[in-house]
């Protein structure tokens, strides 16, 4: 089996005191989407986060195409092809569509290749194009979200993170959005890492999925089975055979605990 | 009012230093006026003591500073970020101090006072009747100069808009791959080139000691009423600030020239406090 593109193995992060990340593993094999799931708080973000060197673990490693790049600055893990979506989108507001993509290629030197790259985004987010001159900061949420996504694409990385993309947007934008990171996967063979909260479009989207919960990662399986999983339904999709409780009297408890 | 726009114009160079800086790295940089002075000693010290022509010594007096504000970054701002705002602009006070008495501990510079002999010394251009000295001209000409590099620099190269991106918002700056340390550094580096330019143009005019880095004061409320933050409102405050001295020295009874800018200053707090061109855009948490 040939080694995936992304493995974490065993990291754990402190916020001060606090430990964030419980020993997490978790791996991404090339031209895969993988989902991590869980509530606030659960260390989603954080995960992303010690990956692409924004938090340094203190234990554990992570390994990017043979490579391992742990406690790296962020710049530095970028450039080993690992773009970061962050979450809240982060665009630079004041300025322009184009500007923002161009700094979303800031470590390239092919102008051709660039240029080509940039009619790419178009294609997907043709929005982007009526608005290059715009300044970022005047788009809406699902645009500048786009924007994001774009900027991130513009490095032509060999894998993605991407940060909660659904957050704060309409579910017909967040459909749209995650047709387009499936398409983007599927025609330019990104490998895409996603953290949701939105367990129901994550799973359609992905093609593995783990679940984390204040720390830890406590099922890890593909989608399809994920899916069928009691606990998940329950718990993530809201899913309930009818009358959930019916002549229990008690609340179910999560299994894996 | 030619004069005054001169003078206006080093206030703007020495707030445009300010805005740079803060816009960067939210750092309100006191030394500011201080790397102006250092930039006039080390001027002084080129053409008049080692007979340098003056337009050597004035791109190698801006590189030399450049690389001190560069070294100032990385040995001591680098270092403090994340502590208190008060405790960081204490230490930009602290420098500022500390280069003034370096610099008179210099023994060829020294407390006294010293002038450059520079191209535009001595002569006067005749505008029909209005007669102009050289070196007020040449203020303006080399502030307007300097405004264009500058603003071509950040609209429309890779690394100037790459230095916007890393002041509007660092994290996603990081994310893209810009080294935003160093970018930082390079921002301390051209903000204390622009000093020196303001140094250098201001020496023939006024004379060159180790106090003069106090012109920062003036420039101060130039940077506030330009809307601390905005590059053009930097330069815009200057040239009124500059303007608004010399006729008030002209119009009112003395004394009202040196506290004419503080006046403007408060005036703009009570009625605009976000400056002339402030921006509305907050940071965004």
């Amino acid at each position: 089996m040939s080694e995936p593109l992304l493995n974490v193995a065993n990291i754990e992060t402190y916020y001060g005191p606090i430990m964030a990340i419980r020993g997490i593993s978790l791996e991404a094999r090339q031209g895969s989407i993988v989902t991590v799931l869980g509530a606030n708080g659960a260390g989603k973000t954080t995960i992303l986060k010690t990956i692409s060197g924004v938090m340094d673990p203190q234990k554990g490693t992570v390994t990017f195409d043979g490579q391992e790049i742990q406690r790296q600055d962020p710049d530095k893990v970028m450039r080993y092809g690992l773009s970061h979506v962050p979450e809240g989108r982060e665009v630079f507001p004041l300025l322009s569509v184009r500007e923002n993509l161009m700094m979303g290629a800031y470590t390239r030197k092919d102008a051709d290749g660039i240029a080509q790259d940039m009619e790419l985004v178009y294609t997907y987010f043709p929005v982007l194009k009526e608005r290059s001159e715009q300044p970022a900061g005047q788009l809406s949420g699902g645009e500048q979200q786009m924007l994001a996504i774009s900027r991130a694409m513009m490095a032509r990385p060999k894998m993605m993170l991407l940060d909660e993309p659904s957050l704060g947007l309409s579910p017909r934008l967040v459909k749209e959005i995650f047709e387009i990171i499936v398409r983007m996967n599927r025609e330019q063979g990104m490998t895409m890492l996603l953290v949701e909260q939105n367990a129901h479009m994550a799973l359609n989207a992905a093609d593995y999925g783990y679940v984390l919960e204040v720390g830890r990662i406590v099922m890890g399986d593909t989608c399809a089975r994920l899916k069928e999983s009691d606990d998940i339904k329950e718990f993530y999709l809201g899913i309930k055979e009818h009358g959930a409780r019916g002549k229990r009297r008690w609340k179910r408890k999560k299994t894996w605990r | 009012m030619i004069n005054g726009a001169a003078v206006g114009c080093i206030y703007a160079l020495v707030a445009l230093g300010f805005v740079l800086i803060y816009k960067a790295t939210e750092v309100v940089n006191f030394a500011q006026g201080d790397l102006l002075m250092l930039g006039a000693f080390i001027a002084f010290t080129l053409i008049a003591l080692m007979g340098w022509s003056y337009w050597i010594a004035l791109p190698v007096t801006a590189v030399i500073l450049a690389a001190f504000g560069w070294g100032l970054d990385r040995a001591v701002f680098r270092r403090v970020i994340g502590q208190p705002q008060f405790a960081i602009i204490m230490v930009t006070i602290g420098i500022g101090i500390i280069m003034r008495a370096g610099v008179s501990m210099v023994p060829q510079w020294g407390t006294e006072t010293y002038s450059i002999d520079t191209p535009f010394s001595n002569k006067v251009v005749r505008f029909g009747d209005i007669v102009v000295a050289q070196e007020y001209l040449s203020i303006i000409a080399g502030t307007a100069i300097l405004c264009v590099v500058l603003y071509l620099f950040f609209r429309r190269s890779r690394l100037g808009i790459a230095m916007q991106a890393a002041s509007q918002n660092q994290l996603a700056a990081y994310y893209m791959g810009i080294p935003v340390k160093t970018v930082f550094s390079m921002i301390w580096g051209i903000s204390a080139a622009v000093a020196t330019v303001a140094g250098i143009l201001l020496a023939p005019v006024s004379l060159i000691e180790a106090n003069m880095g106090l012109i920062g004061l003036k420039a101060f409320p130039a940077a506030v009423l330009g809307g601390f933050g905005s590059i053009p409102g930097a330069v815009v405050g200057g040239l009124i600030i500059g303007i608004i001295e010399q006729l008030s020295a002209a119009y009112l009874p003395d004394g009202f020239k040196d506290v004419a800018a503080y006046i403007v200053l408060l005036a703009v707090l009570v009625v605009r406090p976000e400056g002339l061109f402030g921006e509305s855009m907050r940071k965004k948490v």
